[in-house]
């Protein structure tokens, strides 16, 4: 029924041209560290060794428990935190502070209280955008996003999923080249965020950009992704690295309910530390899923 | 799709709809509520007073040497407003406040950002503001009048001392806790320096800034008193402390109603300005 509303992005055609990215942009870690210093003098190790290349268009889930430093990862990427060790290559060139070739899809809406919804998404367009061209940019990312009833609403005025979504219009309105998302949904209620979901699909179908999502939720990544990374922690280092790397089988939008799916969902939950209970305790089904290193 | 998003929006929507339409119609509005009951309610202790003042007097409860009747109060007003005096004190007084208002409070916003917004401001700057700060009003007056003499700069030059404070410490303190989140979100999304400032922090902290400049025209007031009793020679406080050495107790009291009379009107004023701000960025 959501989905009516905004369909012509479903196919492809003129409204989702909005997000259009004029390029989608490889991601490239190299051996990415980060490490706190802690209040001894000593340093907190919360990543070490990451590398992994994301190709321009894909769209990237990155898996983990709370406090395994998936955020981190990606604020790194962002130039919103530095890298202690290795770097970040965006498109070849590593990474600047606040770097403007990524857009930033917060945990938290964000929005700045005191302007309209209009006005919020409109902060989102790169600098030296000519004033009419962003106006029906941002006019068409809310109209994405439903939100044109409330454009002109306050951030308070509106329910926190209008506002998630129009902190997501706000960075598809940055035309980025890679989008940064951390746990955009994580805070909406279970029918909203299955709907944002597919407003995300929608979105990067109409605007291939290079999506790196940040989620606990095993059922967003299996649904979203084109590969899954699960950050974890071996026994004897210090700091959370790449534990598994799981290609998703089937092209999007993918059946919320299939076998396949529901076999790499107990595999994801296993890695995270969550019992699979029941019969298929311990036991791979008969589904034909590679398994790491492919 | 409206309906729907209806149906899954949290229910704080619903109740921040709810209250507007409340405020807009309002058949059944609280007697609290209603304009009418807000001004007799104000003006009721005022009026009580002026009663009770009329009625001592009347009665002779208290001889008029130690407690004029309000027709003597202002029978003394008209008469200065006859030597065209009570226009004259009133004016400067006002031009006063005003000028050292403008002054302390302009550097207030200045050094309150530079504390508020760099850390090597606030190691620098906050100790020994902190300092200046303490130092009780009247300490200054003595030093002032030998450096400035009686003039016009040693009483602005006071009373921007008391309107700096207020408005220092507030948009100091205030920029400080400007939502972390806020700012990095205006930095991720390309804003830095000025445009950061004017964009995010600034009208984050304009509520309190505004509720800083109430407190500093309050404190402008206060000081402008004290520094027309110790040197001066035109004003409302030189007509208290005249009015003190020629035991007219009239003017004394006209003086103190007035003082009262423009500092609310004043106050209104920002607190009119206050509101808008409020309604606009709080």
């Amino acid at each position: 029924m959501y989905l009516a509303s905004t369909a012509p992005a479903a196919s492809g055609s003129a409204p989702a041209r909005a997000g259009t990215a004029d390029a989608a942009f490889a991601v490239e870690f190299e051996g990415l560290g980060r490490s706190f210093p802690s209040d001894r003098g000593a340093s907190r190790t919360v990543l070490r060794d990451v590398s992994i290349s994301v190709q321009p268009g894909e769209v990237l889930a990155i898996l983990g428990t709370s406090g395994c430093g998936k955020s981190t990862l990606l604020r790194i990427a962002g130039g919103l935190d530095s890298a202690t060790a290795g770097r970040v290559l965006i498109d070849g060139t590593p990474t600047v502070d606040f770097d403007d070739r990524t857009a930033v899809g917060f945990q938290e809406p964000r929005l700045l209280p005191w302007r309209s919804i209009t006005d919020n998404v409109a902060l989102g367009l790169p600098r030296g955008t000519p004033k009419a061209d962003g106006a029906a940019r941002v006019a068409r990312l809310i109209e994405l996003v439903g939100l044109s009833d409330f454009a002109g609403h306050r951030p308070r005025e509106i329910s926190g999923g209008m506002a998630q979504r129009a902190s997501l219009a706000r960075a598809l309105a940055r035309n980025p080249g890679v989008l940064l998302l951390d746990e955009p949904f994580g805070a909406l209620d279970a029918l909203t965020r299955l709907k944002m979901q597919d407003l995300l699909l929608d979105v990067h179908a109409a605007a291939p950009t290079t999506v790196l999502l940040v989620t606990h939720d095993v059922d967003e990544a299996l649904q979203l992704a084109d590969r899954i990374i699960l950050l974890g922690r071996s026994n004897e280092l210090d700091g959370s690295t790449i534990a598994q790397e799981i290609v998703v089988p089937g092209t999007r939008p993918r059946d919320r309910g299939s076998a396949e799916l529901a076999e790499l969902r107990g595999r994801l939950l296993d890695g995270l530390g969550i019992d699979r209970h029941g019969q298929a305790r311990g036991v791979e089904t008969t589904t034909a899923i590679p398994h790491f290193p492919y | 799709m409206t309906g729907n998003d209806t149906l899954t929006s949290d229910p704080r929507t619903a109740d921040a709809v709810g209250d507007d339409r409340g405020n807009g119609a309002a058949p059944t509005r609280p007697l609290t509520r209603r304009t009418w009951f807000v001004v007799v309610g104000g003006a009721l202790i005022p009026v009580l007073v002026l009663s009770i003042w009329q009625l001592v007097t009347t009665l002779e409860l208290v001889p008029v040497s130690q407690l004029p009747s309000p027709a003597m109060v202002w029978t003394a007003a008209l008469e200065l407003a006859q030597r065209g005096e009570l226009g004259l004190y009133t004016a400067i007084s006002t031009q006063r406040v005003l000028i050292g208002f403008a002054i302390g409070a302009g550097l207030g916003l200045v050094f309150g950002a530079v504390v508020g917004l760099s850390r090597l401001g606030d190691i620098l700057l906050a100790p020994s503001l902190g300092a200046i700060r303490a130092v009780p009003s009247l300490a200054w007056v003595p030093l002032l009048i030998i450096w400035l003499k009686y003039g016009e700069e040693s009483k602005i030059t006071l009373i921007a001392i008391g309107a700096f404070f207020p408005v220092y410490t507030t948009v100091s303190a205030a920029l400080r806790h400007v939502d972390r989140q806020l700012v990095e979100a205006g930095r991720a999304f390309g804003l830095n320096g000025a445009r950061l400032f004017t964009t995010v922090q600034l009208p984050a902290v304009l509520p309190s800034v505004v509720s800083g400049l109430r407190l500093a025209l309050a404190q402008a007031w206060l000081f402008l008193v004290a520094a027309e009793l110790l040197g001066a020679s035109m004003g409302l406080g030189f007509l208290l402390s005249d009015s003190q050495n020629n035991g007219r107790l009239d003017r004394i009291f006209l003086a103190i109603v007035l003082l009262a009379l423009l500092g609310k009107i004043t106050d209104s004023l920002v607190g009119l300005f206050e509101r808008w701000v409020n309604k606009r960025w709080g």
